[in-house]
């Protein structure tokens, strides 16, 4: 189920990179898992680490590679991933939308994102924000500064704040808002329509009879 | 379907239309999915969300499952070493067996990635509209399917209610006119329209491929286009049903028999684009230009033809796609301008369901055939799609003529494709393959991926360097 999404303030990761891949934000290795959680240590594995992950593994003792910004102390506490066109494409594993919700990331802002994962980012309680490249450049220019950049999200009146900026108006799909707005399940809400499954079901098996032959019997 | 539709309608509208089971005020869509592929990595997750909830599938029949990212392809009487990928396994056996879901389990003579399973059985079929927790889902729309790949929620979505709620995309024309030249393959079609329209060109869409070059594809070559559509950042490829794909569909297991199937290939029929029906976008390529292709960096667009160089970051006037190649550079190690047919290669994976098919290993087996891979060439591997591909290529002996130029014959599944298996790249290997992602670390951490047909690869294997298979 997923939670409700409120308005808050945040500190900005800026990833200064086009066409991040959901292999980079979660290597296979850790979807070995049966699991809906603890993906967060593993988030970026391989730009994060020195070492080679393997899943199970406590990633406290690890060597952090001093380079990647998720290892920078201004963005510890980061929950805003501020990134370029095209994220998340690649795979359709859930588990980059799992590891970066146990990163502690909320939100996500690009110039585009990739078309399955911003789905599963919906589902799982992640706003994607798309704002056009100058804005986002502007942004980047704003949150490589000595101290972090934070903003305001607000999705109610769609807005985002930075400190000591002005604020940015962005669109989001009306259902997508809404559903994360009142953190809806969107299978039980599928189900009540159970009755006009059933009569489409029926439907289409007059047109199409063959769609219904059950597997034994063809 | 009750409703009138006067004007010109493409295939995917059609389809779109037939699958409506309600709009709602915001304009989102209750589409209703018709199968369901199922493989051990997305679907755990979905299983165990059911079980939460007290949910049952609302039509088991209508998914089919099937291990194939974690499978050894070599020992199999083993079974799987790697305990936690034996579990994740274990569980999709556990849960199909809870849930009454068809399951082609590792022995099976029908086991293989799921991709190649669906058509190979019948199971895909023309008009359906048709899911898996894989973003390869593309490839069913070979068949005039609609086919895409979900996440686990929306696995889970679509077991429970049997629907899924989208929002229609936008749609695409790629038009690939006239005939391809002699050693040129689907492989270089969809790696050449990549490079052309970009990873995020189809963000969006739906794009149906047409004209003489994709009509002239066997069933085989159009699974390959549609398989790398992701790649491009459409969720779905579309190809229009011709006589190719009914025949293909005939007799297959799930196929519709007798009578309901003669009912089945009119409807099919009916589902071709009208005259004069509308694209969001199109986007035209000349067959007769594309030669074959080689990706030089770690996103499916950085490809160039074969007898040519890898670019100049210097010469990339846009500043952050200057910066993603000379990142791509320096994890590829390779210098600007360095003609692709001088550079040299570690290892050789022929196999995926993008090049797994049996048309594929025929192709590769006519370049290897009376060859020897290259000394320099640590591992030479065929990976057939299938267990069906692979009982279908040793009849035809091609696992023999693999074997005697020194290639090693495995056993099916997705393999180094992914490398969630023993069978991976170690830091800075390069290899040639036939799969659809040279993403960093996609074969192995560290390892440089660069993807090629499979009479490319074959070809490589034997030169210890990429070739032109033109002129081999
Ligand atoms: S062969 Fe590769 S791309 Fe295809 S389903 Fe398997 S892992 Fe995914």
């Amino acid at each position: 189920m997923m939670k409700a999404f409120e308005t808050f303030r945040g500190v900005v990761m800026p990833l200064d990179r086009a066409n991040v891949d959901t292999d980079a934000i979660i290597p296979k290795q850790f979807l070995k898992s049966i699991q809906r959680t603890g993906f967060g240590p593993n988030l970026f594995d391989e730009w994060r680490y020195l070492d080679h992950g393997e899943p199970g593994q406590d990633c406290s003792n690890r060597p952090l590679n001093p380079d990647f910004v998720l290892n920078d102390p201004r963005y510890a506490k980061a929950e805003i991933l501020l990134t370029r066109h095209n994220f998340g494409c690649g795979s359709s594993r859930e588990h980059a939308p799992w590891a970066l919700d146990g990163q502690g990331f909320r939100v996500l802002i690009a110039p585009s994102f990739a078309d399955i994962f911003r789905q599963n980012a919906i589902k799982n309680g992640l706003l994607p924000i798309v704002l056009d490249e100058q804005t986002v450049d502007a942004l980047f220019a704003l949150a490589g500064g000595v101290t972090a950049l934070e903003i305001e999200v607000d999705l109610v009146t769609q807005q985002l704040r930075p400190s000591g900026g002005e604020p940015i108006a962005f669109e989001i799909d009306a259902f997508h808002r809404h559903c994360l707005l009142n953190g809806l399940d969107d299978i039980g809400l599928t189900l009540e329509r159970a009755d006009e499954i059933a009569a489409y079901e029926q439907r289409r098996q007059q047109q199409a009879p063959w769609l219904f032959a059950s597997p034994a019997s063809v | 379907m009750a409703a009138q539709h006067n004007s010109p309608r493409t295939l995917f509208d059609k389809i779109w239309d037939d699958h409506v089971v309600r709009t709602d005020e915001h304009g989102t869509v209750l589409l209703y999915i018709d199968r369901q592929l199922v493989h051990e990595v997305t679907s755990p997750q979905a299983f165990e969300g059911l079980r939460l909830a007290g949910r049952k599938p609302r039509r088991p029949e209508a998914n089919l499952a099937v291990p194939d990212h974690n499978v050894p392809t070599s020992d199999r009487h083993l079974g799987i070493v790697d305990p936690i990928s034996r579990l994740q396994v274990e569980t999709l056996e556990a849960n199909c067996r809870e849930f009454g879901i068809q399951l082609f389990d590792m022995g099976d003579p029908r086991q293989g990635i799921v991709h190649v399973i669906g058509p190979e059985q019948g199971f895909t079929q023309p008009g359906m509209t048709l899911v898996c927790g894989d973003s390869h889902t593309s490839t069913h729309g070979a068949f005039g399917a609609l086919a895409f790949g979900v996440g686990t929620s929306e696995v889970e979505h679509v077991l429970a209610t049997q629907c899924l709620l989208q929002r229609k995309p936008k749609s695409m024309l790629v038009q690939v006119e006239g005939a391809l030249g002699r050693g040129v393959t689907a492989k270089d079609i969809v790696l050449a329209i990549i490079g052309e329209i970009g990873t995020a060109g189809g963000t969006g869409h739906v794009i149906e491929y047409a004209g003489e070059a994709i009509q002239a594809l066997s069933m085989e070559g159009r699974m390959t286009v549609c398989n790398m559509t992701i790649e491009a950042g459409a969720r779905a490829g579309l190809i229009g049903i011709d006589e190719q794909t009914i025949d293909y569909l005939r007799d297959r297991p799930r196929s519709p028999k007798g009578e309901a199937f003669e009912q089945a290939a009119a409807y099919w029929r009916s589902l071709n684009t009208d005259p004069g029906a509308e694209y969001d976008r199109v986007v035209r390529i000349d067959a007769a230009s594309i030669r074959p292709q080689v990706t030089w960096g770690t996103s499916p667009e950085m490809v160039v033809p074969i007898d040519s160089e890898v670019p100049d970051p210097d010469a990339v006037a846009d500043p952050v796609k200057a910066g993603s190649y000379r990142h791509a550079l320096t994890y590829m190690g390779l210098k600007p301008l360095t003609p692709i047919a001088e550079i040299g290669i570690d290892k050789v994976f022929i196999g995926s369901c993008t090049n797994g098919r049996i048309e594929d290993l025929r192709a590769a087996a006519e370049v290897a055939k009376g060859r020897r891979v290259a000394e320099s060439v640590k591992l030479a591997m065929v990976v057939p799609g299938s267990g069906l591909v692979k009982e279908q290529a040793e009849a035809e002996g091609l696992d023999q003529i693999f074997i005697d130029a020194g290639f090693e014959w495995r056993e099916p599944g997705c393999s180094m494709c992914l490398a969630m298996n023993a069978d991976r790249l170690e830091p800075g290997e390069r290899c040639a393959s036939t799969s659809n992602r040279n993403f960093e670390g996609r074969q192995g951490q560290g390892g440089r991926t660069h993807l090629v047909s499979p009479a490319m690869a074959a070809a490589a294997a034997v030169a210890g360097r990429f070739v032109d298979v033109r002129e081999f």
